[in-house]
């Protein structure tokens, strides 16, 4: 269908020259783009886009316990108890807001003030480069068990170091309310320096003459950072706060990891994704866990959408 | 201000970015460092802050986890899962990345955006009905399938924007020497792209060796992956933080290698696609 529908735009030439995909991959077998896509497109079909209407149609079914068992339509029931529910739902939601927005701002913060330091070569660029791709290429349990063992509130390095500088000792992950906070910044650890990489890769595109520019009109450093790079960068910007809070608001490993199942036992690490996982493999409350993803997949376009758009704004 | 005294505040705040840049570089690597310390440590050394990173290393903790065929077992599942998924998922991704890139099909590309978004716990939930009902869970293969589930979207969104830099005309120069258009792609722009099919399985193969989820619900006692081990070794030895940082460091080291190998590929991998907007 989309083959038919590409051939006569393309040889009407509506493409600007230059653009236009050569005269030769135009008269190539047709089915070979086809063919060469089949695979991928048929387990994306398969083990993503089948298993999403599933979860959706199972969302408005009682489906709970055995995975065999009957299960009938009940509408939209469970949408409404998840979204009456004030015991576990909306405080998840709270905290997977919370975390997000948190760690993400301090990472965009902390990760462009650091591409800003390295953006000019200097010696051992290779080697801080290196360090910045081990934490996040390490694995999210290992990360998780390591800060516990920093964190440890007794026997920890952490605590040690704070008392060697006269601070009082911490509970960390110890703690219902130091939890969260704590989490967070592993999170910023984590992923701080891919922060940093996306805009080391966006400052490395930018042209130096408007820089220079405004350098020769006399504006200082932070003035150029700010009316100069910043705007440029911005596209690098939103790109990377997107990816980055889409990770970010599905983070899974780590809390469970550090917390165990449910966020620990105030629930005080449980966001949304902990819950739904919760739902389905503590509780086998399928029907019910299925209308929470439902709800936290469209929050999560939802921040993506938003997040594009303003990217537009700015870009214009 | 002379040029003088300019060239000297210059070279004074070149050497306080040193100190940042180093100061972050620390921050960042310093705990990784305590995990492989803590993995030489005795039990006793190693809940004891006061030890630092000056200690005589014993390689008891290794002994032992080595010892414990449940955690050799794990990571050569590991390996298996994450070979084999990568493989699988380079050759149906590779292929559909060049259609997408050299034919311009965007919409069709867009569905690996789709796959980025949607949390991984909403398939867990069809997934587990239906290879439950087909008695798969516990196999390789599902948890192959599922590893592929992420590695697959991983390796389409590297290698699209690989394929697009490749520059077209040595693709038609080869069909103007007759070769047809797949010979084009498998003679001329594959071999091309060996470099960056080469760093995105390796990213794949390091979100599978990662992966947690998938395994903690599809793996049985045999196929169990490193991950859940570590995590189950938690509950039943949250005492033994050495043999604990033992296991990490296993599972780490692999991964430190990877990076001082290959530190410029994976940076282009991890950064494909960002500055396009």
């Amino acid at each position: 269908m989309t083959a038919t529908q590409t051939r006569p735009r393309t040889t009407a030439g509506r493409r600007p020259p230059g653009n236009r995909p050569p005269r030769t991959f135009e008269q190539a077998n047709r089915r070979l783009k086809w063919a060469m896509l089949a695979p991928a497109l048929g387990f994306v079909g398969l083990m993503i886009v089948f298993p999403l209407l599933f979860t959706l149609n199972l969302g408005f079914t009682d489906a709970f316990g055995a995975v065999n068992a009957d299960k009938s339509w009940i509408g939209l029931q469970n949408f409404q108890d998840a979204l009456a529910d004030s015991r576990r739902f909306w405080p998840a939601a709270q905290r997977t807001v919370v975390f997000t927005v948190g760690a993400v701002l301090i990472e965009t913060v902390l990760g462009l003030a650091l591409a800003m330091l390295m953006r000019k070569a200097f010696r051992g660029m290779r080697w801080v480069r290196t360090i910045l791709i081990i934490p996040l290429l390490t694995t999210p349990v290992a990360i998780g068990i390591l800060w516990l063992l920093i964190l440890d509130p007794t026997n920890g390095i952490a605590n040690h170091l704070l008392e060697s500088v006269g601070l009082p000792p911490q509970e960390f992950l110890g703690s219902v309310s130091q939890s969260l906070p704590t989490l967070m910044l592993i999170d910023v650890w984590q992923w701080t320096p891919m922060m940093t990489l996306l805009l080391l890769a966006g400052l490395s595109t930018l042209p130096e003459e408007p820089e220079e520019a405004a350098k020769v009109d006399g504006a200082d450093a932070w003035q150029r950072f700010r009316h100069v790079v910043l705007p440029m960068l911005w596209p690098t910007l939103m790109t990377a706060l997107v990816l980055r809070s889409v990770d970010a608001l599905k983070t899974f490993d780590i809390l469970y990891a550090t917390k165990g199942p449910g966020g620990g036992s105030d629930f005080e690490a449980e966001t949304l994704n902990v819950y739904a996982y919760g739902l389905t493999f503590d509780y086998q409350e399928y029907g019910l866990a299925s209308a929470v993803l439902v709800l936290f997949t469209l929050f999560i376009i939802g921040v993506v959408v938003l997040l594009r758009r303003r990217a537009g704004k700015k870009e214009a | 201000m002379s040029t003088h005294t300019a060239g000297a505040v210059r070279s004074r705040l070149g050497w306080l970015r040193g100190i940042a840049v180093a100061a972050v570089s620390l921050i960042f690597v310093l705990p990784i460092v305590w995990m492989f310390a803590a993995a030489f440590k005795t039990n006793v050394q190693v809940t004891d802050p006061s030890v630092g990173l000056l200690f005589s290393p014993t390689f008891e903790n290794f002994r032992n986890v080595l010892a414990d065929g449940e955690i050799l077992r794990s990571l050569r599942n590991s390996l298996i899962v994450g070979g084999v998924s990568t493989a699988l998922s380079a050759l149906i991704a590779v292929p559909a990345a060049w259609a997408v890139g050299r034919f311009r099909m965007h919409r069709t590309g867009s569905l690996v955006l789709v796959a980025r978004i949607v949390p991984a716990v909403s398939l867990l939930v069809p997934w587990y009905y239906l290879f439950a009902q087909a008695g798969l869970v516990g196999s390789y293969t599902v948890l192959i399938l599922s590893h592929m589930f992420v590695s697959v979207p991983l390796i389409l969104w590297i290698m699209i924007g690989f394929f697009e830099s490749l520059p077209v005309e040595l693709e038609e120069a080869a069909r103007t020497d007759g070769l047809t258009a797949f010979g084009a792609f498998w003679r001329i722009a594959l071999p091309l792209a060996a470099p960056g099919t080469a760093t995105a399985s390796l990213l794949a193969f390091v979100s599978s060796w990662n992966n947690f989820m998938f395994a903690l619900i599809f793996a049985d006692e045999t196929t169990q992956t490193a991950p859940v081990t570590l995590f189950n070794f938690i509950s039943y030895a949250s005492t033994d933080w050495g043999g604990l940082m033992a296991v990490a460091t296993l599972m780490t080291v692999p991964v430190v290698i990877a990076a001082l190998l290959g530190q410029k590929y994976l940076v282009a991998g991890l950064t494909a696609g960002a500055t396009k907007g």
